[in-house]
């Protein structure tokens, strides 16, 4: 079974967000970038099916910037078998990200596609699903646990009242959520090989998919800031104060 | 313009998701509440009753059942032929269907709104509510996912809506439901929570969480919540995550206690009325947002607070 995983570079999960002073985004320049750690799961879980000997061969696929060829890099490093970048320098909406993938799934033929369930950029959550609704597959979304067996695969799901498992046929998209593995971090020496481990290089054109925006920003600002409240001393004061807001009178 | 909402329900009734996100909807037009599920009369006898909803729309098909995307998302995008948008809450349930709904229509979604600005313009968090974006939608056709606690609740009651029966399609058959592991409590949930205790990695175990936070929960009728590290370690199940990528809640009070704060944690319960820390490093990042904080070991503060409340 061939497995496609998909994986984004983003602002680094330990970095706080600037917004630009003029509004129209965040600031990304100079700023560490890695790779959306619900990709490093997906990432993750592709390969512990290949060791399990359930896949057989794993592609990650990026859409972004050259400097996803890191994330890549990143991707092969962990135990990926070669990469699919398409570049583009614009910012590319889901929506756009799933036809790309819809049609390299069309000819890559993969039995099951492992993407994040959100980026922590956008925090979006959709383009696993829009992936699967495009190719008529089912969708196993924030999964927790994922089994592979002859034609199906059994999710776990991590639902708002607890966990849910649903059956699919295979094909199939698996999103992931947090709790689904850890994932590894890449050995020097698997870094090294992972430098001549393919890498194709393609634009959004070649597969044919229009990636003009159909959301326009109209400015980005920061939230209303919190200002810090005061500390108090002991219980006794505290529970003076949590009285004082009528909780627990 | 006329909106089709996806009504969360659980078999037999609306649940409190739905409200808010019907609140939201109106802001767009004429609210059509899809019913879409195996044997939902009665959820749709209560849809009816809720104010702003103006037709109820029911899909009644055993495939309907357990919320598959695969077969509610074809049902909605079929019916979304006579609507200008489709608004569904921005919950597992909505997150789930809604993007699927949106690529059978060739339309980019907005996700998690905050604000309805305009007919075709809403803001919205990115990088775990660092940023607010104000977006517009140049698609002909609206897909949004409402933030639950950014809108009031639309009444339950009052309401006078026309059922119609529409077109349950047929089982794609792609997917099935095997189980659901719920979550049993006896407490409020953590959305609609007035009141929230929630423990971090402090605590150093499952016994320990249970054992300080429950009797502290249940001395003031408050929700647990936890962070993502207690998540991880095993302390509390997933469902009681709050932040980024678990809950998002807007308690009147949220006590968070032995948690540092991070940012992912913060996007999750900044919009609390007031928040309380309890944490023993006077440094924590949480104490920058809390409106009450004390520093000092948890271990002896929760069941001093527990027995003086």
């Amino acid at each position: 079974m061939k497995v496609l995983v998909a994986v984004k570079r983003v602002i680094d999960f330990n970095v706080k967000p600037r917004v630009k002073m003029d509004g129209s985004g965040v600031d990304l320049a100079n700023v560490k970038m890695s790779m959306n750690p619900f990709d490093e799961i997906a990432v993750e879980e592709a390969i512990r099916l290949k060791e399990r000997g359930a896949a057989t061969e794993i592609v990650a696929v990026s859409v972004g910037p050259a400097k996803a060829q890191e994330t890549l890099r990143t991707a092969l490093a962990m135990g990926a078998d070669r990469a699919i970048l398409v570049q583009t320098e614009e910012e590319v909406e889901p929506l756009a990200v799933a036809k790309i993938l819809a049609k390299i799934a069309a000819e890559e033929s993969p039995q099951m596609i492992i993407l994040g369930k959100q980026a922590i950029d956008d925090d979006c959550n959709q383009t696993g699903q829009m992936l699967a609704a495009l190719l008529g597959w089912p969708q196993g979304t924030f999964a927790s646990k994922v089994e592979a067996a002859n034609d199906n695969v059994t999710v776990t799901r991590e639902v708002d009242g607890g966990l849910e498992t649903v059956k699919l046929k295979l094909p199939a998209v698996v999103t992931t959520d947090l709790r689904l593995n850890e994932p590894r971090y890449a050995s020097l020496p698997n870094i090294m090989k992972a430098k001549s481990k393919p890498l194709a290089a393609k634009s959004p054109g070649d597969y044919g998919v229009d990636v003009a925006r159909r959301l326009e920003t109209v400015k980005v600002v920061e939230p209303a800031k919190r200002q810090a409240g005061i500390k108090v001393g002991s219980v006794d004061e505290l529970v003076e104060r949590l009285h004082g807001l009528g909780i627990a009178k | 313009m006329s909106v089709l909402v996806l009504v969360e329900h659980d078999g037999k009734s609306v649940r409190d998701a739905t409200l808010p996100t019907i609140t939201a909807a109106a802001k767009l037009g004429d609210v059509h509440a899809l019913v879409a599920g195996a044997n939902v009369g009665g959820v749709a006898e209560q849809a009816v009753k809720i104010a702003g909803v103006a037709k109820v729309l029911v899909a009644d098909a055993p495939h309907l059942d357990h919320d598959l995307a695969e077969e509610i998302a074809p049902v909605a995008a079929k019916l979304m032929a006579d609507h200008d948008a489709f608004v569904a809450p921005a919950t597992t349930f909505g997150k789930n269907i809604a993007p699927r709904v949106a690529a059978l229509l060739d339309v980019m979604q907005l996700s998690d709104i905050l604000s309805v600005e305009g007919p075709d313009t809403f803001t919205r968090p990115i990088y775990a509510g660092n940023a607010i974006a104000t977006v517009r939608s140049k698609d002909p056709k609206k897909v949004v996912t409402v933030r639950t606690t950014a809108f009031d609740k639309a009444e339950h009651g009052g309401g006078n809506a026309s059922v119609e029966q529409v077109d349950a399609g047929g089982a794609v058959g792609a997917s099935s439901f095997v189980s659901l592991e719920a979550s049993e409590s006896a407490r409020p949930e953590l959305t609609s929570a007035k009141i929230i205790v929630s423990g971090g990695r402090a605590f150093g175990s499952s016994d320990q969480f249970h054992a300080l936070l429950d009797p502290l929960a249940d001395k003031l009728g408050a929700a647990v919540g936890a962070s993502r590290a207690a998540v991880d370690a095993g302390y509390a199940p997933n469902d009681y995550q709050v932040g980024q990528t678990g809950k998002i809640v807007a308690p009147q009070v949220y006590i968070a206690i032995g948690i540092s704060g991070a940012i992912q944690h913060l996007a999750g319960m900044k919009d609390a009325k007031t928040i309380v820390a309890i944490n023993k490093d006077e440094e924590a990042p949480i104490f920058q947002v809390a409106d009450l904080g004390l520093v000092g070991d948890l271990f002896k503060i929760v069941p001093e607070l527990t027995e003086k409340l």
